[in-house]
Order: C-alpha cells, then structure tokens, then sequence
C-alpha cells in the first residue's frame, strides 16, 4: 500500500439556496483511523456526510476513495455507495421489512448474495450486535439502541471499506449510548476506517486517532484529540468546547 | 404468571353494576327501534298515496319476476367490475411510478402521465363511455374488440387508472426522503429503491382509498348499461321495466348492487379503523 490517506476531501463546497454549508473544506483520512466531526449545530457535519456518501451533489471540490475521484459523474455512483456504509442518527430502518430483511437487503439486491448465504451472514453480524434473537421482529418493536444497532449492522454486513456515523448516539436514552458506542470501539479494534460526527467528547477522546472542529465550512482545527480537546489553538474552538462543558456534556 | 387472582368484593361489584348498565341499554335501544320502525311503517302504508308507491317501485310480483333476469345481468356487472378492478391498479400503479420518477430520460413520460391523470380525472365517466362504447367499433380498426362489456371494461378501467394512480402518488409522496437515503446509502439503485423501500411503504398507508375506488367502481360498473347492447343487470332491469311498466326491477338491481357493495364497504371501514397501521411507520 501506499501511504495515500482512504479518504481525501478536496476543497468541498456545498451550497443550499444561499447558505454556503461547505466552503473549501479539506480532510484527509487515512486507513484503520477513526476521524471525529465536531463543531455546533448547523455547521455542516451531517452535510459533509451526506456528501461523502454522494447521497448530495457537490457544488465544487471532490471526494476521493482509495485516491479515486468518486464525485465524477461518470463514476456509478450506486456502486461506491455501495462500498462505503453511513448511520445516521434517526436510525432510518425500513419499517416495513423484519430485522433480518432490513439487514439482507443490500446484500441480496445490491451484491447479488443468493437468500439463505445472504441470511446466514445476516444472523452472524446480529449475532455480533447482540440481536439474534430479534431477527424476526419489526423495527418498531425494538427499543432505539437496538434500532440502531440493526441500523450498523445493515451497514456493516457489506464490508464496508469505510463507515459513515452522524451523531448515532444522539436521539438515545443515556443508558443507550453506551452500547451504541461500544460497538464503535470494538470496530477500531478491528480496523475499521471511520468518520464520526458526535457531542460525545469522551469517546472522542478515548476512540479517535484525530479530531477536525468544523466551522465556517472548513476544518478550523484539526489534530490528536488531547490537543484539539485538551489545548485548542483557535478561539472558536475553545468558545464551542466552554459551550459542551457548560452544558455538560465533556 | 403463577398467582391465581380472583376479583376483590369491589371488582365484583363494579362488573355487577356495569353488566345491569348493559342490559338496560340493550332494553332501551331495542324498544326505540321497535317503536320508531312501527311508526315509520304505519304513516307509510296508511299515507294516501303508498298504493301508487308501492306499484311503482315496491311491486313484489314484479319484483321476484324480474329476479332472474337482473341477477344473471349482474354477473356481468361483477365480471367487468373483477377485470377493470385488476386493470386499474396495474395501470395506475405504472402512471403513479412514472409520474413521480425523476429519471430525466422519463421526462417525456412524466408528462404524458400528468396529463393522462388530468384528463381522466376532470372528465366525467359517462363521456368516457359513450366514446369508447359507440366511437371504438365506429372507427372499424382491425384489432378493436367488439364486445361492449370488454369496451366498458377498458373505459372504467382508463378513467379510474387516473384515481388510482393519484392515490398511489400521494402514498409514494408520504414516505419520508429518509427512507429514500438510507436505501441509497446501501448501493441500491433507484428503482430498486421504488420497489423494496418506497411502494411496499406507500401501498400500504394508502390501502383504504384505495378500497374506496374498488367500492365506487363497482357501482360505476352498472354504467356499461348504456352501450344499449349490453345484458347487464340495469339493461336487464330497463327491459323488465318496459315490460311492467313499474320502476319495481331497478330497485331489484339498486338492492342486488347495494348487498354486493356492503361487505367490501365493512371491510374498507375495518381496515381505515385498525389505527397503528403497522410497519408503515418511518420516522424522520
Ligand atoms: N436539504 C437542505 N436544504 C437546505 N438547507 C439545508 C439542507 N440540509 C442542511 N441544510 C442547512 O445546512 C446547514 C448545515 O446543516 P447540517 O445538518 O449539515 O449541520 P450539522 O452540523 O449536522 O448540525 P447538527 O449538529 O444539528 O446535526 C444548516 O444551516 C442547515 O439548515
Ligand atoms: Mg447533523
């Protein structure tokens, strides 16, 4: 291999109407790392995300996978999406599909996996995320740190070369979070590239190999957690962190 | 559970009271019918005119008469409303999928559709038929069926395809964009989106309109009468009419079509009712 970073961000700009959400914004992640998004509400962080998994059009710059400009239109799209898994906060199971067809349905569709492999390797990842058991039932009769447990499942069932998080843990009761950001450690462990965006600064710290703080639309700082977290250089950086201690969450 | 429990003196009397409660009810209400329909009956019968009346459109010689006839006829009348029910859902599920596609080769078809669902929406069905009954087999093509009941078939089956699909379209609309995302986060493509994320949500939260159009097809199925060659049960009743000279067959075919209706429209009812409609959910 060489020493080129999985995920290169290149001068992203995104646009809504007039709101500029992404302006220039360069990242860079490199294979088995696991980056951290903070940065205020409405900075930009589940946009970046978004546009990561080409579920957004770009307005200008480019997302490279594996050194490949995967926001040119000629590339298909449906093919890197499928290379790359994303969570996102609400979840966003299919309701009307079991446990076990939420997790089997790309596997089956989208890699062509015959019913009963696909199904096998389905019952092993819930088995990882602790819900074998429920692979029969729908998702509304599954409490939200399960739902979101299936949800990464869905998502890592298949291997993903990188995983997306948008504030996973956010719409959990407190005692949620933590099996939720269990098995994010258990995935480092493993390997696992990831990009997570999350207020948890405690598993910012203990989890990422570096924390980027969004703001303006760029990455204003970017570095080892205990340096971004512990000592900011910028102002803005500091004034965001003294907003999460006062409201008590570092 | 072990404990084995038995209702406390207080229980006992509530269920007590309450059982008392229900049969007087059950009293009550039985007694007002009794009494209501009794009145309903006698000013009726004892009015001036119910002699009249009743050989007008009450007749029951004429009645049971005409029975035969009109029964045979509404099996066409059932047989078209079965096939244009079939129809209907395909062609409309295909001008809900088309018109809310965003494939920009579709372009061309979108539009199509959307005037498609306009102009059947806005023109009255009668219209419809009297084109296609009487205009098709005037047009002499090679391949145009003859047969008034296919004919009718196609008509009801045009003008309730543009219902259909914009039923279809507000479900499809229903379902959040979340859905579509995680769908597409996944690697599947846009249509397969469609079909295993968005229409099996969309058709069920749309299910009893849905069964509303069935129900009103059915008795717009008695339409087809006015291609004149038809032996369906209102042609039928028309003839017997002539024949008698009392409006008596046509109530036979308004009953017979009534009774048809009426388990569909329960169960319609039924499934509107059954809140928690579930597993069609999807939260932002
Ligand atoms: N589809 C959209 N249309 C218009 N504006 C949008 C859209 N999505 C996001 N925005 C705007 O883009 C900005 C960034 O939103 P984004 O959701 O990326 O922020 P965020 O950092 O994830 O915030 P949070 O921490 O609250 O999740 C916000 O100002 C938001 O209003
Ligand atoms: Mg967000």
């Amino acid at each position: 291999m060489t020493g080129e970073p999985l995920l290169q961000v290149q001068a992203l700009r995104k646009v809504y109407g007039r709101t500029v959400v992404l302006d220039g914004l360069d990242l860079d992640v490199d294979a088995h790392d696991v980056v951290v998004l903070i940065g205020a509400s409405g900075s930009g962080k589940s946009t970046l995300l978004r546009c990561i998994d080409l579920l957004e059009d770009v307005d200008d710059g480019a997302v490279l996978l594996e050194g490949r400009d995967v926001t040119d239109p000629r590339v298909d799209a449906d093919a890197v999406r499928a290379r790359m898994g994303i969570v996102f906060q609400s979840f966003n199971l299919f309701p009307h599909l079991t446990v076990l067809d939420n997790v089997t349905l790309a596997p089956r569709k989208v890699h062509g996996i015959a019913r009963d492999v696909a199904e096998d390797k389905a019952l092993a990842m819930l088995d990882r995320v602790g819900l074998r058991d429920r692979a029969g039932a729908h998702p509304d009769q599954l409490s939200g740190g399960q739902q979101q447990r299936v949800a990464i499942a869905r998502a890592l069932v298949n291997d993903p070369v990188l995983m997306l998080f948008d504030e996973v843990t956010s719409a959990l009761d407190p005692e949620l979070v933590g099996e939720v950001l269990g098995m994010l450690k258990e995935l480092k462990t493993e390997g696992m590239t990831m990009l997570v965006a999350t207020h948890e600064m405690g598993f910012a710290r203990q989890v990422a190999d570096s924390v980027c703080f969004l703001d303006g639309g760029r990455v204003l700082e970017s570095g080892p957690p205990e340096q971004v977290l512990g000592d900011p250089v910028e102002d803005r950086t500091r004034r965001f962190l003294r907003r999460i201690i006062e409201a008590g969450r570092l | 559970m072990t404990t084995t429990w038995t209702p406390s003196a207080r229980q006992r009397d509530r269920d007590a009271y309450r059982r008392g409660r229900t049969r007087r009810s059950v009293l009550v209400s039985a007694a007002s019918t009794v009494v209501l329909v009794g009145a309903v009956v006698l000013v009726t019968v004892t009015s001036p005119g119910w002699a009249r009346v009743q050989a007008s459109f009450f007749d029951p010689r004429v009645a049971w008469t005409a029975l035969p006839d009109v029964a045979t006829g509404l099996w066409l009348n059932v047989r078209v409303w079965l096939a244009a029910s079939a129809l209907m859902l395909v062609f409309g599920l295909l001008l809900a999928v088309l018109r809310t596609s965003r494939s920009p080769v579709l372009w061309p078809v979108r539009a199509l559709a959307t005037g498609y669902i306009d102009l059947f929406r806005g023109t009255p069905m009668i219209i419809v038929l009297y084109l296609v009954l009487f205009g098709v087999p005037g047009l002499r093509l090679q391949g145009t069926p003859q047969s008034q009941a296919v004919l009718g078939t196609i008509a009801l089956t045009m003008t309730y395809s543009a219902y259909v699909a914009e039923v279809l379209r507000a479900g499809i609309e229903s379902i959040h964009p979340s859905q579509r995302a995680a769908a597409r986060s996944l690697g599947l493509s846009n249509t397969q989106t469609m079909r295993f994320v968005v229409l099996p949500q969309a058709v069920r939260r749309v299910v009893p309109p849905l069964l509303n159009d069935v129900v009103s097809l059915q008795k717009d199925a008695g339409l087809i009468s006015v291609g004149g060659t038809i032996l369906d049960a209102i042609r039928y009743a028309q003839i017997q009419t002539s024949e008698t000279a009392s409006f008596t067959p046509y109530v036979v075919a308004g009953v017979l079509f009534v009774l048809i209706s009426i388990p569909l429209t329960r169960f319609t009812d039924h499934i509107a009712r059954r809140n928690g409609y579930t597993f069609t959910g999807g939260r932002a």
